[in-house]
């Protein structure tokens, strides 16, 4: 008797209805990265031992899509939804609001996953294939899209206007994850700014996913898992808490 | 019994507004309610804390005896909500969001109530359109559709007439009507008072925030008596007596207001006396216009 499943559907529904758009479009812009950075720095630039630089590459792409289209998902469908006013059709049935962030989270994971397994797929002809550690792919890749479609719930119900979104998009989101370790290693950084990475939680969340691929990282795996658990539970508290008084929702 | 609806000492306030100072009503099954009140007056914010939309300061609302904030399952299924706005979302076609909202109160094999509700709303060949590419009058009808895929026992039409054109205004009716004769408790809150005096049985006005008078809608029209006659004169002017009681409109006719049939007649006898012909006479009974209005500069 939950409106759950008819929720999460409905996000699922809204993606996938534009899939040229919410899928096809990411995985282009990450296979135009790849052709120009694997082109340009394949021959000079050796980060870890033994891995060629497309290899080092390839996972930061998958992660960097995943990361930007999973928070695009749920930020997206609730400012839309809100500027164009039929918020309504949630908020007049009986959906908690667990329900409601879980079928939000829910989509935009999914969201993610597609979109990171389909720029996988066509990096394939680039890279030498390799069997990932399955364990950590998994775990860095439903970790990541989780926080990040939370982040995308905050800042859609945030916003007021697409601007103030789009704000949010480019000045945290985008520098977040581009600067991050996606085409370098942070050991290439000066000291300085090594240390202000280890305070960015994406750099935890592509470095343990990278270490799924070539099986080498900058920091312990282990370590990254903690933080982004950590993050995730902060992010979902936060969430949770909004959502539960209504913030900007139920005046 | 609970009632339908019943609200205490509602109270709101938006930054400087107070958009609810103190409302009680109890509306009971069955009955169809008119809501009605200047812009502002703080209809749309009742609604809002009754469908969970917005949150009261203090007092209680309940439907069907469920708190709209304690037991917010159970009332929000009683409850079937047409929002003022014309919202729709573009991403679906007609049967899809239908579906979709059927799932939100947790209803898998609805397709039967659904094709029951497109047919009586005149959407069943619109079904596969997008929301989108449907007329403001069928967005009208899908959003009322979406109020009853749950067949709540109670329904809240925000102004569902507005901008709407006769026939679908008397299409529209017909249908309410059936389902409040079905023993649906309808509350209306509509700007065209004649609509509210044809359907329904007890109003409400509020102004301010306050409600200024609720009774039923006979009782209301009986609070003024005071008639109208129009009259057409083949004179310029009237006996010295019925000057300043009788006006004199922009048409060159002439406007008398009277609670007694018998001024009438001293009237048309006066004007006899002073041999001017009466050409053409039109009465007016009072409706809820006029008590609409005279209660509204009264409180």
């Amino acid at each position: 008797m939950s409106g759950f499943p008819a929720l999460f559907y409905k996000e699922m529904l809204r993606f996938w209805k534009v899939v040229v758009q919410t899928v096809v479009a990411p995985v282009v812009t990450a296979l135009l990265y790849l052709l120009i950075f694997s082109h340009v720095l394949e021959e000079h630039v050796e980060v870890y031992p033994g891995v060629s630089y497309t290899s080092f590459l390839v996972p930061g792409l998958v992660m960097m899509s995943m990361l930007q289209n999973a928070f695009a998902n749920s930020s997206s469908s609730l400012i839309q939804s809100k500027m164009q006013g039929n918020i309504v059709f949630v908020l007049l049935p009986p959906l908690s609001y667990l329900e409601f962030f879980l079928a939000y989270l829910g989509a935009a994971v999914i969201r993610g996953l597609v979109v990171g397994l389909g720029v996988w797929a066509v990096t394939l002809w680039f890279a030498p294939w390799q069997m990932p550690h399955l364990g950590w792919l998994l775990a860095y890749a439903l970790l990541a899209c989780a926080i990040l479609g939370a982040v995308g719930i905050v800042a859609g119900i945030w916003a007021e206007k697409y601007d103030q979104l789009a704000a949010f998009q480019n000045f945290l989101i985008l520098p977040l994850t581009f600067l991050s370790g996606v085409f370098y290693s942070i050991h290439s950084l000066p000291p300085f700014w090594q240390t202000v990475s280890h305070f960015n939680p994406v750099f935890y969340l592509i470095d343990g996913f990278r270490y799924a691929f070539v099986g080498q990282s900058d920091t312990d795996p282990w370590l990254g898992l903690l933080v982004a658990g950590a993050c995730f539970v902060a992010i979902s508290a936060l969430t949770l808490a909004l959502l539960k008084r209504g913030y900007k929702l139920r005046h | 019994m609970n009632p339908a609806i019943r609200v205490g000492e509602l109270r709101k306030r938006f930054r400087t507004t107070q958009a609810l100072d103190g409302v009680s009503l109890d509306i009971q099954p069955g009955e169809f309610f008119g809501l009605l009140g200047p812009n502002g007056a703080g209809k749309t914010t009742l609604i809002s804390i009754l469908a969970g939309l917005t949150r009261a300061d203090s007092g209680h609302a309940a439907i069907m005896g469920h708190d709209v904030v304690r037991d917010y399952r159970q009332s929000r299924r009683a409850l079937g909500v047409v929002p003022q706005e014309l919202v729709y979302d573009p991403f679906f076609n007609v049967r899809e969001t239908l579906r979709i909202q059927s799932g939100y109160f947790g209803l898998k094999h609805n397709d039967g109530w659904i094709d029951e509700i497109m047919h009586h709303l005149d959407l069943t060949p619109h079904a596969d359109k997008n929301t989108q590419s449907l007329s403001g009058g069928m967005k009208r009808r899908l959003l009322v559709a979406q109020a009853l895929v749950h067949k709540p026992p109670v329904i809240v039409l925000d102004e569902p007439t507005a901008g709407v054109d006769v026939d679908l205004r008397r299409s529209l009716w017909e249908f309410i009507s059936g389902l409040n004769r079905e023993g649906h408790t309808i509350l209306l809150t509509t700007h065209y008072l004649e609509e509210a005096e044809a359907l329904c049985g007890r109003i409400a006005m509020l102004k301010s925030g306050r409600v200024v008078a609720c009774d039923t809608t006979r009782n209301l029209l009986q609070l003024t008596n005071e008639h109208c006659a129009q009259l057409r004169l083949d004179a310029e002017t009237v006996p010295a007596a019925w000057q300043g009681r009788l006006q004199r409109d922009a048409d060159g006719s002439w406007r008398i207001n009277f609670s007694e049939y018998a001024e009438l007649e001293t009237l048309l006898a006066d004007l006899r006396g002073a041999n001017v012909r009466v050409l053409e006479m039109q009465l007016r009974e009072p409706d809820l216009e006029d008590v609409f209005t005279d209660i509204m500069k009264r409180t």
